[in-house]
Parts: C-alpha cells; sequence; structure tokens
C-alpha cells in the first residue's frame, strides 16, 4: 500500500516537473491530488480542508526557486506545512507538585494500559519515580494486565478499590508515603458519546486536577477521530496525544484530525507491544508517512541549502546550450558530494527510486573522474574534442588513471551532453542537475 | 428491530444539523453537482474510502440518466440498492454446527474487541442450545487470559488454558482435543492480536491452522477477522493481511455503538469479498447481531 501510493505521488510530481511556475491552476491541481492522498491517508474531511486551504494560500505566495522545480517546491510547501500541522519538535511531559498525577484517557482497546506502563517506563529512565494507578474498575482483568506490566518493569500499582477515583486517592497516599513523585492513572476505554462513562471521566479529572491529561488514540483510526477527539475535549481538559500501533503500515492520518480538532501537542508514539516501544514525536516524519512519500523533502531542502541556486542554474543552462565543459561538470560532481552519499540522495528524487534501481553509485568512480578533469588544461576542459591520444596518455599519467579511464568519461561526457539536449526541449532537469553518467 | 433502535438511539446523541442535511439529500428527487458533492463527503465520512466512493459516485451518474430498472427511483433510493448489493449476503457459514466441534478462529489486530466478541460469540450459540468452549490461545498479552476466563463465564462457555508465554499452536491442540472427548458443539479460538504488517507473527496464525487443519480436514471451519468499526482505510490492508495468512472466511465489525460508521467494509466486501458475519453494539455479552446488510447501510448513511 505503502509502495503503491509514494508511486502514485511520484507520478503526480512528474506530471508537474517542467511546469514554469506555481501557477493557481497547477497548485488547484496539486492540491486536489493531495486532498485524496490525505483522504486515503485517513485525515478527516475537516482537517483535510483546512490544511488545504493553507497550503494553497502558502503555495500562491510562493517565489519560484531556480534551483527546483514547481513539482519539487509544491512537495516542499505541503510538506512544510504538514509538519507545522502536526506541531513543533517533541514537548515534554507536564509536571505540578509532587506526586504530580497523569491521566490516560480514550476509546475501548486503543492501547491506554499499555502505554501507561510505557510512559512509566519512559519516565522512570528520565530519573522519575513513577506509580501505576489502575483505575479501569470495568474492564474484566484490567488491572491484572498492569499489575503484571508493573511487575516486570519493578513499578509499583495500585488497584482494587471500587472506583478510579478511590483509586487515585490510595495511589496518592501510596506515592507520598513511598516518595514518588508521579502517579499515572489508566482508565476503562469508553465511547464518547456514553455520557454516563464521560460524566465519571470528567469528574475524575476534576478531583484529580492533573497537570497532564493524555488522550490516546489509535493510529489505525479513520475518519471517526474528529468526532472523538472533540467529545473527549469538550468533557475534558486534554493537554497532550499520545498516538499507538504505529509500528503497523497505517498511514496515521488521524493525527492531523486530532491536533485540527484539540490543538494540543502530539508528545509521544507506540511502535509496539512492549513496554519499550514509546519514541518521542517527530512531526516531519510522521508528515513524510501520513502523504507516504520518501524523504522528497530532505531532497529539496539539501538542495536549496548546499547548492548555490543560481550557480545550479547557470550550469543547467550552458547545459542546455551545450556549452557545458567538464569544468562545469566537475563543479556540478563537488556539489553534489557536499549533498551527501550520492546513492542515497539520488533514491530521494521522485521518480528516481524505480530508475535508480540496480544501478550502483561508486563514490570512489566519482573521485577519479575529479581527479581525471583536475590533470586537464582549461583549455581541454572547455573543448575536450581536442583531446587526443598523446594527451590522453598525459592525463591518464598525471591523474593516476588509465587510459581506458579518460575514453569512458570523455564518451560518458558526450552522452550526457546529448542527454541534456533531448532533456532541455522539455524543461530543466531536477534540481538542475544532470543525472551523472556513472 | 433491536439493532436498529439501538443504532438510531446512538446517533440521536451526534449532532442533529448533519443528520438533517442527509435526509434532505436522500429524500431530494433530483440530484446535481452539489449534492452529489455533498454526498462524496458523507461517503468519505463514513470510511468508505475515496477510491469507492469515486466508484459509487460514478455508478449513481451513470444509473442516473439510464433507462433501466431504477431509473424511477431517487438518487438515494438507488444508493441505498447499490450499497445493498455491494454488502448483501450475511457471513455466517451455510454449514454452521455441521461438524463437532465446530471450531471458529477469532483474529485480527490489537485491540479490536477479540476477546470480548469471543464470550460474545459464546453467548450468542448458548442460546442457541448450543455448548462452547474457548482456547486461551492468546498468551502474549498481560493479562489476556484471565480476561477471557471472565468473558468466557458470561458467555458460559469452558476455557481451555494453558500459563502465558505457552506456544499457541499447541494450546489450540489440546482444546480441541479436549472438546472433541467431550463432545462440546463449539470450539472459539482466541488469539492474541497482531499487526498484519507482522510477519513473523502472522505466520503463528498460519501455524495455528496447520494444527487444527491435521485434527480436522474442515478445521477452522470459520475464521473471521475482529474489525474495530473505527478503523480508517489500514482496515483494508488488514483484511488482505488476515486473508493471505490466516485465510479469513468473514468479518465481525465492533464498536458500532461510537459514532464510528465502519464504511471501510464496503472496499473490503467490494476488492476481497469478504462478508460480514456479525457486528458487535458494546460492552455487554448480549451486544452482538448477526449481520443484516439493509440495517447496515441504514446505520451507514446514519438515516
Ligand atoms: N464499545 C465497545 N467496546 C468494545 C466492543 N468490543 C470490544 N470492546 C472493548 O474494546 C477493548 C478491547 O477489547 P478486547 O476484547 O480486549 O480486544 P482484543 O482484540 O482481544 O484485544 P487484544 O487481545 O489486546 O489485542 C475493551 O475495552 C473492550 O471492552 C464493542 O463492540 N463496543
Ligand atoms: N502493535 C501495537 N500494539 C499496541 C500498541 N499499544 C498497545 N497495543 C496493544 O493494543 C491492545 C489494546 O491495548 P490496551 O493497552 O489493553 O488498550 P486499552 O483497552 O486502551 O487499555 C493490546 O493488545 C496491546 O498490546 C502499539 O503501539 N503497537
Ligand atoms: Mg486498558
Ligand atoms: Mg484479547
Amino acid at each position: 500500500m505503502l509502495d503503491e501510493l509514494t508511486e502514485k505521488f511520484e507520478r503526480f510530481v512528474r506530471n508537474l516537473k517542467g511546469q514554469g511556475k506555481l501557477s493557481e491552476a497547477n497548485v488547484r491541481d496539486t492540491v486536489r491530488e493531495v486532498r485524496r492522498i490525505l483522504l486515503e491517508a485517513d485525515v478527516s474531511l475537516p482537517a483535510a480542508k483546512s490544511f488545504i486551504d493553507a497550503v494553497t494560500t502558502k503555495a500562491l505566495g510562493q517565489q519560484v526557486l531556480t534551483s527546483i522545480t514547481p513539482g519539487q517546491q509544491m512537495v516542499k510547501v505541503i510538506y512544510d506545512e504538514l509538519a507545522q500541522f502536526l506541531g513543533g519538535a517533541s514537548e515534554p511531559v507536564r509536571f505540578g507538585k509532587s506526586p504530580s498525577p497523569i491521566l490516560l484517557v480514550g476509546l475501548n482497546g486503543v492501547g491506554k494500559t499499555t502505554t501507561t506502563a510505557k510512559l512509566a517506563l519512559y519516565l522512570r529512565k528520565k530519573g522519575r519515580k513513577p506509580l501505576m494507578a489502575a483505575g479501569d474498575v470495568r474492564r474484566p482483568a484490567a488491572a491484572e494486565q498492569l499489575e503484571i506490566l508493573g511487575k516486570q518493569l519493578g513499578i509499583p500499582v495500585v488497584r482494587g478499590e471500587s472506583s478510579p477515583i478511590k483509586i487515585f486517592e490510595k495511589g496518592y497516599e501510596f506515592a507520598r508515603r513511598e516518595g514518588l513523585d508521579c502517579i499515572l492513572v489508566d482508565t476503562a476505554g469508553r465511547q464518547h458519546i456514553d455520557d454516563e462513562l464521560m460524566q465519571e471521566l470528567s469528574e475524575l479529572q476534576a478531583f484529580v486536577k492533573p497537570p497532564e491529561t493524555l488522550l490516546v488514540v489509535d493510529g489505525m483510526t479513520g475518519q471517526d477521530a474528529v468526532k472523538s477527539a472533540q467529545a473527549f475535549s469538550a468533557r475534558l481538559e486534554i493537554t497532550g496525544l499520545i498516538l499507538t500501533k504505529l509500528d503497523g503500515d497505517a498511514r496515521g492520518g488521524a493525527a492531523l484530525s486530532v491536533r485540527y480538532i484539540t490543538g494540543k501537542p502530539i508528545k509521544f508514539i507506540g511502535v509496539g507491544e512492549k513496554t519499550a516501544d514509546l519514541e518521542a514525536f517527530h512531526p516531519d516524519r510522521l508528515a513524510g508517512r501520513i502523504l507516504g512519500m520518501g524523504d522528497i523533502v530532505g531532497l529539496v531542502e539539501k538542495a536549496q541549502s548546499v547548492v548555490d541556486a543560481e550557480a545550479a542554474e547557470k550550469a543547467a543552462k550552458k547545459l542546455l546550450k551545450r556549452e557545458f565543459t567538464l569544468e562545469d561538470f566537475k563543479e556540478q560532481i563537488i556539489q553534489l558530494k557536499k549533498m551527501g552519499p550520492l546513492d542515497s540522495l539520488l533514491a530521494m528524487i521522485p521518480g528516481m527510486k524505480g530508475a535508480m534501481k540496480g544501478i550502483k553509485i561508486d563514490e570512489r568512480e566519482m573521485k577519479v573522474v575529479v581527479a581525471i578533469i583536475d590533470s586537464m588544461t582549461p583549455q581541454e576542459r572547455r573543448s575536450p574534442r581536442i583531446i587526443d591520444g598523446s594527451r590522453r596518455k598525459r592525463i591518464a599519467r598525471g591523474s593516476g588513471t588509465s587510459v581506458q579511464q579518460i575514453n569512458r568519461l570523455l564518451n560518458q561526457f558526450e552522452q550526457m551532453q546529448k542527454m541534456m539536449k533531448r532533456f532541455g526541449k522539455r524543461g530543466a532537469p531536477p534540481l538542475g542537475l544532470p543525472r551523472m553518467p556513472f | 428491530m433491536i439493532l436498529f433502535e439501538r443504532f438510531k438511539a446512538g446517533l440521536a446523541r451526534t449532532r442533529e444539523a448533519t443528520l438533517d442535511k442527509l435526509r434532505n439529500l436522500l429524500g431530494l428527487s433530483r440530484w446535481d453537482a452539489a449534492e452529489y458533492e455533498q454526498l462524496e463527503e458523507i461517503l468519505i465520512s463514513a470510511d468508505i474510502g475515496y477510491d469507492t466512493t469515486q466508484q459509487l459516485l460514478k455508478t449513481l451518474m451513470e444509473t442516473a440518466g439510464a433507462n433501466e430498472i431504477g431509473a424511477n427511483l431517487s438518487p438515494g433510493e438507488r444508493l441505498r440498492l447499490e450499497l445493498n448489493r455491494l454488502l448483501d449476503g450475511d457471513g455466517a457459514s451455510p454449514h454452521r454446527f455441521s461438524a463437532a466441534p465446530w471450531v471458529i478462529l477469532l483474529v485480527g489486530v490489537n485491540g479490536s474487541g477479540k476477546t470480548t466478541t469471543v464470550g460474545k460469540l459464546a453467548y450468542y450459540f448458548f442460546q442457541q442450545g448450543k455448548r462452547s468452549a474457548v482456547a486461551a490461545a492468546d498468551t502474549f498479552r498481560a493479562a489476556a487470559i484471565e480476561q477471557l476466563e471472565v468473558w468466557a463465564g458470561r458467555g458460559r462457555a469452558r476455557v481451555i488454558r494453558q500459563a502465558q508465554g505457552a506456544d499457541p499452536a499447541a494450546v489450540v491442540f489440546d482444546a480441541y482435543n479436549s472438546v472433541k472427548a467431550r463432545g462440546e458443539d463449539v470450539l472459539i479460538v482466541d488469539t492474541a492480536g497482531r499487526l498484519q504488517a507482522k510477519q513473523n507473527l502472522m505466520e503463528e496464525l498460519a501455524k495455528i491452522r496447520r494444527v487444527l487443519n491435521r485434527l480436522d480436514a474442515s478445521a477452522p471451519h470459520e475464521a473471521l477477522l475482529v474489525l474495530d468499526a473505527t478503523t480508517g482505510q489500514n482496515g483494508l490492508s488488514q483484511a488482505a493481511g488476515f486473508l493471505r495468512s490466516a485465510s479469513i472466511t468473514g468479518l465481525i465489525v465492533t464498536k458500532l455503538d461510537g459514532t464510528a460508521r465502519g464504511g471501510i467494509v464496503v472496499p473490503i466486501r467490494r476488492q476481497l469479498e469478504l462478508p460480514i458475519a456479525f457486528i458487535g453494539l458494546g460492552e455487554a455479552v448480549d451486544d452482538l447481531q448477526p449481520f443484516d446488510a439493509k440495517v447496515y447501510v441504514d446505520a451507514l448513511l446514519a438515516i
């Protein structure tokens, strides 16, 4: 599914490639495709709508960059906006006066109990002294479940009272006596339209007064995420979100929905059934996952920060006019090298992943090419045609290579020039950089 | 119709405004672009998915002009007809209880409602005068066995268990032999939740199937995927994954007592042809109903 979507996205970016500007028409086309991608990733309709409005406004105001194609630029706008929508960097858990309570709430089966234990373990690693309170008195064996997890971790658990409030009171006493500094309260799963149970929860919160109440959301949730999150935050003061079950192939679009509705930070994600499987939240990673793409944006960003856009454009223009020299070629290679390992870089370009399959890029060979070009005279670099047999021998000696290697480079260079000429008719090559001939 | 009432009660609590809009839409005798757009939103909000929604819209628009059966119906009626056609046929095996014991395997992702449904199913069969036993093949999750014991009690079923951490296939093997020896009618197997993307865990299900298969070549007689109604598009991947590894024969959709519509079953039915056997409507032991397409469609469209 993920691969299929990545491909779809790549195809759509390819279609946009080579268009001169971010015009209203191509922004509109793009957002329609983005809407579809978001909906397929389970972003709820209202969240998708509001996101798309934001993207459209942003994109239309964009200055067109010379170093990347409009398609890539659009992708970057979308990705940046999505990461921003999903929130800033991972926020810490909030604490009040010790022992500080943390309430975990959510629908049935989303992962509250497991997450209670995961979070307790996480906090202990941070130097806290947690206590867990088995506040689910409804589900069969819910307290046993938490108790077993507590035993595994060596974290104390209080249980056994008839109501969550009583269990919390017991926990509070226990924590004070034992010098524990936080109490994680597990609660029973419920449906947000169950008035009675929602009332119970809001009474619990009023009693406990926790500085942190975390809404646990199943990462596989669909469109209903907005409704339940809305209901929970209408009845309770939610301070943060935890998204679970992201260790599978779910795209996790519900994250956008719950963020949109609650405006609260996503603090952690659950990535497995074991108690260690809790991670701090990274909005950029989740944005890529929701869009179902490789790290296209990473590429665009790298390209923007490293490659001097104007220089790249000049080179591209020369190339298209067949003025591209071996000197320019060398410059491009050096810039490419600054951007990091070549294979991974090319794999980031939409459409490239497929094209690059099986092609191995040898970084050593790149060095050889630079050495060869360095051994040429400026004249030879400008007009490689004058490089005859004896010049080839001299260059080979100077660069510590063989005449065959020189031949191969010159051949490839010529082929690349031809290819670029063809490319020129259809628009700028990706990033203004030629596809390397090795 | 109890089920219908339940749905209605649940829905009464959701926002009235959207419902009015919907009733309005479905009652119109003619739809224009704006109405189709509205319908698109309704279908997508029900988790039917983008592609299936487009497909449905296309079908509706095509038949709208055509001079065929249904052409004299309102668009809303045609929509219900089409959804009915897509979901029709309940997933209960017509041969249920033709083998003894009749073996039902419940599988699904974490937290979808398997254990609860084991209890509800046992109770459902108990009411039909059948004796059930349940195999505690979730030996992984903390207190899963204790939870199952409570549910089996509610469903009047006997539990066959081993220690936490035991091989689930071995539990199933013992359970089958014990049930066979005692002559109980049904064996329901509770399994640990697992995400379909996890190959090694899916292999465990294949092993359970192989063990049952050796005991009775036709077992398990039903393998049902327990699917949470709040699940979005991942539900399709779940159905495909469990079909591949556990050869599921149908679905049980749980948690329909919330506001989620469970529309993901439409693409599942359309693409994988998996029928729905039961639906879960709450946390009580009798909150299980055999599937009925017409009722489901009405609930899907929140009528
Ligand atoms: N509201 C509602 N809750 C349900 C329904 N079915 C199950 N649940 C609840 O959902 C939660 C998870 O149910 P379980 O039966 O433990 O699910 P499971 O699939 O066995 O979970 P794991 O074994 O942990 O993967 C529990 O809180 C159940 O009470 C239903 O139809 N409606
Ligand atoms: N794969 C996976 N399973 C999880 C994760 N978090 C919780 N679970 C499982 O989801 C199921 C329901 O979790 P539980 O903590 O009992 O949910 P609760 O009903 O909300 O308390 C259990 O099977 C857990 O093992 C997660 O991040 N990944
Ligand atoms: Mg729990
Ligand atoms: Mg279970």
